[in-house]
């Protein structure tokens, strides 16, 4: 099967989300991704695309966030790039979910959660926009 | 327009949340307005009814988890109930029922509030 790529752009607000998990869902499920796998990846794009939204714009609605969904014969490979801030991989602690109870923190289960669905997670800055490269291979 | 609503319900001193729709980073905060509500109405037998839950993305998860201790501490408890298994499968993936009481039925959920109110 020849590689083909589909792209979406959406405005940096949540409000887009819904409209990303529907084209998440409608290519995976055209690329012949069976259920379960495709509620994984509409949820790893949506966790993606969320902190982008929230952590690299910090609130500014207008900014291009652009996800590329590039399906080839073995992979499915899910590509999102922003202009904001920089994802700190380093900075990045996995979350204890007692601790967080008890200190009424909410946030920081979406690269966790993302990295549980999908079979590789990478970031990166390049040419002025940073990018969160996941892929997901057939079985 | 919001493809998230909350449906308020009660039974005896459970509060019942009847969750419709996906649950995600934009509509988070309709949850957790109505968990602040139940607060402020001191209702804190607070079961979540996720028949009609279609979706969760961790910030719907992350309501749950900053309010969890918050209703303990006054002497409730948030108890989630008839999750379907797709959604199920997301609370398990974090690890929620170390956490919290995940329930299969509504009519479970409510006797186990029940029974504790009893002791």
């Amino acid at each position: 099967m020849a590689s083909s790529t589909h792209t979406l752009t959406i405005p940096s607000s949540t409000r887009f989300l819904e409209d990303v998990r529907e084209f998440v869902t409608m290519h995976a499920e055209q690329a012949g991704f069976d259920e379960m796998t495709v509620e994984q990846l509409k949820m790893a794009v949506d966790e993606a695309c969320t902190n982008v939204i929230e952590h690299a714009y910090a609130g500014e609605s207008e900014q291009p966030v652009e996800i590329a969904m590039i399906l080839s014969r073995d992979k499915l490979t899910i590509r999102i790039r922003d202009k904001g801030q920089k994802f700190d991989e380093k900075a990045y602690r996995e979350p204890d979910l007692i601790e967080y109870a008890r200190t009424k923190k909410s946030g920081g289960f979406g690269v966790h959660i993302m990295r549980k669905l999908m079979d590789e997670v990478a970031y990166r800055t390049t040419g002025g926009y940073n990018e969160c490269r996941m892929v997901k291979y057939r079985t | 327009m919001s493809n998230f609503s909350v449906g308020f319900r009660s039974t005896g001193t459970v509060q019942i949340l009847d969750l419709h729709g996906e649950l995600d980073a934009h509509t988070a905060a309709e949850l957790e307005a109505a968990i602040q509500k139940c607060q402020k109405d001191n209702r804190v037998h607070i079961l979540i009814n996720g028949a009609n839950l279609m979706y969760i993305s961790s910030a719907g998860l992350g309501v749950f988890m900053a309010y969890i201790e918050e209703v303990r501490d006054s002497g409730g408890d948030i108890k989630i109930a008839a999750l379907q298994p797709k959604v199920f499968n997301v609370f398990d993936l974090l690890g929620f029922p170390m956490l919290f009481d995940i329930v299969d039925t509504e009519e479970g959920a409510v006797s186990k509030f029940e029974t504790a109110s009893a002791d």
